[in-house]
């Protein structure tokens, strides 16, 4: 009943709540873990095997833990284990940076497919539609193909087909919103179109963004190196996925040219999506209680 | 009296582990007596809903009764094994709900929903079950029952779902029914309809009600026997006439009190220069379109006029679907009206694009009705109360220095300008939503259903923070409401709308005294607890 | 009620056009972005060619022309069920295709009625046993199926399963020396089928049955749950009768959805094991620059798309009563 009184109980601050939510998932904190050892191997892939990774360093298909190679070699004697932690350079880079072109096109797009409405939004949203339609890894393929396999190509390609997801959510996010009462008691005052969407609204449709910017990272992650599998990858640079394509013809004598790599690539995207899930939890408190 | 068919003693509910307090429900006692209504009062966080739900044996997962007993019929329902409460569940005891279109399965027809109760608990044939509930609704008085039936929840009004949630609820004759606000979602003319379908039939059945409420008017119309709760504890209990009329307790006193009365307050006179002449104002929603159909238009308004002075308050009133939001929002420029006037001061606001409005926005501003949603989440009080004036030109250091003084103007410390909206209560939000509107020096303020969302003791202390504020700054309001008694005491006039028309116009105390359209008698027929007088005037 | 899902059909299909047609530009600007055009490629094959000859043949198939002409010329000549010519197999790209649509249908058929029917019911079973063993292993198995790359579980199937356990073959539709005929056949193309199918329905099994899972978790939430318990039905009833049914909406959704990208992972499931369908076509054409091809697959498929996706609206509208005809 006194109403008047000011609120007296200081709430905790928000970085720790959200640390202690997130905490609270422990899958969650595995995969932390996991990725921060996949990033220190990618960080010290260099020290730990300065040689080009593509160099010939011993017999062919040697089996796992003979001599100095951990992981064995692979059909012309280049060193499994060295190719996995010079991939893991390729695969995180690929996956983040594809990923950021991804989300700032599909929040532009959908942002402001959401924000105008109108013929803004229909002519956005049919274009979203075609992307969505197009079987998006053969697009990925022809992109990559047409443009000739390279870094750049890669990161273009996952990120023309990633898009379209994105700005679905953030449309929504803004539709909704942008009808909400503070928003609007922004733009009867008078407030720039600029200056509502970056002050007003984005901030509050962040968490999704991030929850499915996280889990992209993933996903871009697995297309890289399917389209590596195929021999799209950048030629000069060592991958995960290249390295199953280039075991696979000798899967009868030497099993662990592709099976290791491809844990790699497993375990660093379940990490990516455990990592993905527990900030869904500690930044959409809402959707936690259901479960 | 008679024994009691449902008898609550000493219920305490405890709540999950980090909730903000420990007992939802402490020590109740509370007893339902076989063709008598017990309405259950309190505000939001007495616990009377949880208490309901606690009769049902459906409370949420991890909230739990840790004392007392619910005695029915002999047995204490807190100690029936899971499958003797759910045989009790729909036949003995059975519940209606707040928000009949939720409480309905989408995917399945109505007929079938009510038919499902009759195959759980009986063993009737299909021809009688179908018969069975082509009665009832006919009973419950739903129109072409049969039509009905075949209906999914979707295709019915929110006032035929209500009684169709009825007609499930009662097809077994149970002796209880519990009723968890069920005609708050409802416009105040249904809701007359409902409470009135409710009490005949529970008349007709002898059927005990356990009838939760917020709303003293929904229980002067309805209640034998009222409880009063606060904070999950019983305040009051006794007959409707003791509480309403001679209430003991400290606050059941306050929130009766708090009730605003349907007598309008004295008339004043007196207002300064006219600040806004709205005339013939039209707006249009237009949908569909395309290759394959029409496109259809929706007349929101039409041709609404209405004049104010400086210092007036004008009263729109009406149901939902009337128009008086998308009135609201032409006058603050957040619509673009396709007709008509809006002049301000010898401005015409109407036809303005959003450059022209620029030096004008600062002079009509909005109070909003969700006090979680008008306050932006991730910004400091002091950021939304600068927001604008500096947007509008204000020197910053100027804009901070005046959001402090409008924190205690409208009674909440300066200090809490660093604070985040969401360690606020909904009658504080609602404060800083009025301090963010007056941050800007508005002449005309139009207040969206502004009290709507809060609880009746809040709402008194809002209502007179805002009298306060127009007689201090000589303001002109534009005061949205469907609530006539919030009506009669803020409105020096009011409009009443239906359909996007204005049915009727005058001063407020005439409309009252001697309504003259049909649609405005009904509305004041419809009020609850209208005949039920309470105290003359806001005081709290 | 027929007519005006007949209606509705209609509307849908007249839709679907604009994007259609906004598939065929982008075809022709992929085709026009492409290094070389068509009489490059001619020449390549034929070892040597003049200019004069090049430009010549430029005319003959209408290069010279401006780029809207020559746009207009292609969406007729799609319009007309004309995808072009590959170079490389001297046969019409149409025809190649068709060859090719009856092996990918059955591979994606297959998938598709694994991956949605075995993950609504592991979804659903986890669902039902909340917070149990069950609902533990189940959920961690979709989690590492949904983490796990296509074209790697393809090759550890064929490690464990053709390789060492030597239960199914490694690779091919069928074995077309041994002859099969009626039900030998059939039982033959079943036996090849196997892994392909469990390889590439694997990833979208795990997502269906996370998707169930969330669903049933959501709907179990749902008003209307608490009325069916007020009501005093049977727990086993409102899990069958009430969450399911709503529970499945947005998973028929997202198997609509997915069925782009499951186009997507044929290719690479194809290549893998050598099923002879449209995907393997598509590998084959990228190396052998046969760009024609594979922007009628790329075509092809999206047309597959669209069609998967009305067929899924027309299935809604039995499900859902809430939308409009």
């Amino acid at each position: 009943m006194t109403d008047a009184a000011a609120a007296t109980v200081p709430a905790p601050p928000k970085r720790f709540m959200f640390w202690r939510r997130f905490a609270r998932n422990r899958s969650a904190l595995v995969g932390l873990a996991f990725l921060f050892l996949v990033i220190l191997l990618a960080a010290i892939a260099p020290v730990i095997y300065p040689a080009d990774p593509f160099a010939l360093v011993g017999r062919p298909m040697l089996p796992p833990l003979s001599g100095d190679f951990l992981f064995g070699t692979d059909t012309l004697g280049r060193d499994v284990a060295a190719g996995i932690a010079h991939g893991a350079r390729t695969s995180l880079f690929i996956g983040v940076v594809a990923t950021l072109v991804a989300v700032a096109f599909g929040t532009l797009m959908g942002g402001l497919a959401g924000y105008y409405g109108g013929w803004i939004d229909d002519l956005l949203m049919r274009v979203t539609e075609v992307f969505q339609t197009i079987p998006s890894f053969i697009f990925a393929i022809l992109l990559v193909a047409i443009m000739t396999p390279s870094m750049e190509s890669v990161v273009i390609a996952i990120a023309v087909v990633s898009w379209p997801p994105l700005a679905r959510l953030v449309r929504a996010e803004f539709i909704s919103l942008r009808n909400r009462e503070f928003v609007q008691a922004q733009v009867l005052m008078g407030m720039p179109d600029w200056k509502v969407i970056l002050i007003q609204i984005l901030p509050n449709a962040i968490s999704p963004i991030i929850v499915a910017g996280s889990l992209l990272i993933a996903t871009a992650i697995l297309t890289e190196s399917a389209l590596a599998f195929l021999g799209l990858g950048d030629p000069n640079i060592m991958s995960w996925g290249f390295q199953v394509g280039a075991g696979r013809t000798v899967l009868r004598r030497a099993w662990w040219i592709c099976t290791y790599p491809g844990v790699a690539i497993l375990l660093t995207v379940l990490a990516i999506n455990l990592v993905g899930e527990g900030l869904n939890d500690a930044l959409n408190p809402r959707l936690r209680e259901r479960s | 009296m008679e024994n009691p068919v449902l008898d609550v003693r000493g219920l305490s509910i405890a709540l999950p582990k980090g909730a903000d307090r420990t007992f939802a429900v402490e020590g109740l006692d509370l007893q339902v007596f076989p063709g008598k209504i017990t309405c259950v009062v309190g505000e939001s966080g007495s616990g009377k809903s949880l208490t309901a739900r606690a009769a049902m044996g459906l409370l949420p997962p991890k909230v739990a009764p840790t004392s007392g007993q619910i005695m029915f019929e002999g047995r204490d329902l807190l100690t029936l094994k899971p499958d003797e409460m759910r045989q009790m569940r729909g036949q003995k005891i059975s519940m209606i709900f707040q928000e009949p279109m939720t409480a309905l399965n989408p995917l399945m027809t109505v007929g079938k929903q009510i038919d499902e109760i009759l195959t759980v608990h009986t063993s009737l044939g299909g021809k009688a079950r179908r018969e069975k509930i082509l009665a009832l609704f006919d009973e419950v008085k739903l129109p072409n029952p049969k039509r009905i039936a075949a209906a999914y929840p979707h295709e019915l009004s929110g006032g035929q779902r209500q009684r169709a949630m009825i007609a499930m609820a009662l097809i077994l004759d149970p002796k209880i029914l519990v009723a968890d606000e069920p005609t708050t979602a409802l416009d105040v003319t249904t809701q007359a309809q409902i409470l009135k379908l409710i009490a005949e039939l529970q008349e007709k059945h002898k059927t005990g009600v356990l009838f939760i409420t917020h709303d003293f008017g929904v229980v002067a119309e309805i209640a034998d026997q009222i409880a009063v709760m606060q904070y999950g504890k019983l305040v009051e209990v006794g007959t409707a006439d003791q509480i309403l009329n001679a209430p003991k307790a400290e606050y059941t006193k306050a929130l009766i009190g708090a009730v605003p009365s349907l007598t309008p307050r004295a008339a004043r006179s007196g207002f300064g220069r006219r600040m806004l002449t709205v005339d013939g104002l039209n707006k249009y929603y237009k949908s569909g379109g395309g290759l394959f159909g029409k496109p259809t238009a929706f007349h929101a308004a039409k041709d609404v006029s209405f004049t104010l002075d400086r210092g007036e308050t004008l009263g729109v009133v009406g149901e939902s679907g009337s128009g008086k939001t998308t009135v609201a929002r032409c006058l603050v420029r957040l619509l673009q009206p396709e007709e008509g006037k809006i002049d301000l001061d010898g401005i015409d606001l109407a036809g303005m694009t959003k450059r022209e409005l620029k030096p004008y926005r600062n002079r009509v501003q909005m109070v909003f009705q969700d006090p979680y949603a008008s306050l932006n989440p991730r910004r400091k009080v002091a950021d939304i109360l600068v927001e604008g004036p500096i947007n509008l030109g204000k020197p910053a250091k100027e804009a901070h220095a005046r959001a402090r003084e409008l924190l205690s103007l409208v009674g909440l410390d300066p200090k809490v300008a660093e604070r985040y909206p969401h360690e606020f209560s909904g009658g504080q939000r609602q404060r800083i939503g009025l301090a963010r509107a007056l941050a800007l020096e508005p002449e005309v303020l139009v207040a969206d259903e502004p009290v709507s969302a809060l609880d009746v003791s809040v709402q008194a202390q809002v209502l007179k923070l805002m009298d306060e504020i127009r007689e201090k700054f000589g303001l002109s309001v534009v005061f949205i409401t469907h609530d006539l008694r919030v009506a009669a005491q803020v409105c020096d006039k009011i409009i009443v709308m239906q359909r996007g028309v204005v049915v009727e116009a005058g001063k407020t105390a005439d409309v009252f005294a001697a309504p003259s359209h049909d649609y405005t008698r009904e509305l004041f027929a419809s009020i609850p607890g209208r005949e039920w007088s309470s105290a003359p005037e806001v005081t709290a | 009620m027929p007519n005006a899902r007949l209606r509705y059909v209609a509307r849908r299909i007249v839709q679907a056009i604009p994007i259609l047609l906004a598939i065929v530009v982008l075809n022709f600007c992929l085709l026009k972005l492409a290094p070389g055009d068509a009489v490059d490629v001619l020449a390549g094959e034929a070892g040597s060619a003049t200019p004069e000859y090049m430009a010549e043949l430029r005319a003959k198939f209408g290069l010279d022309q401006p780029l809207p002409v020559q746009l207009v010329r292609y969406v007729g000549q799609i319009a007309t069920g004309d995808f072009g010519y590959s170079f490389r197999h001297e046969m019409p790209v149409w025809d190649l295709i068709v060859d090719r649509l009856g092996p990918t249908a059955i591979l994606m058929v297959t998938t598709i009625v694994l991956a949605v029917g075995v993950g609504v019911l592991l979804g659903l079973l986890a669902a039902v046993n909340l917070n149990t063993w069950k609902d533990s292993v189940i959920s961690i198995l979709a989690l590492v199926s949904y983490a796990t790359p296509l074209f790697w579980v393809g090759l550890m199937l064929i490690v464990v399963f053709s390789i060492n356990l030597g239960w199914f073959p490694t690779s091919g539709m069928e074995n077309v020396a041994a002859f099969y005929e009626g039900w030998d056949r059939v039982w033959d193309i079943a036996h090849h089928l196997v892994l392909p199918a469990i390889t590439l329905s694997l990833f979208y099994l795990a997502l269906y049955t996370r998707l169930m899972r969330a669903s049933m978790l959501e709907q179990a939430g749902m008003d209307y749950v608490t009325t069916a318990r007020a009501k005093g039905v049977k727990e086993g009833r409102i899990t069958f009768k009430h969450i399911l049914r709503n529970a499945l909406l947005p998973v028929l959704t997202m198997a609509g959805v997915q069925v782009s990208a499951m186009i997507g992972g044929s290719v690479i499931v194809e290549t893998v094991f050598g099923w002879p369908g449209l995907g393997q076509l598509a590998f084959e054409s990228l190396f052998a620059r046969d760009l024609n091809l594979l922007l009628g697959i790329f075509f092809l498929s999206a047309v597959l798309v669209l069609v998967v996706n009305l067929l899924v609206d027309i299935l809604y509208t039995f499900l859902d009563p809430r939308i409009e005809l």
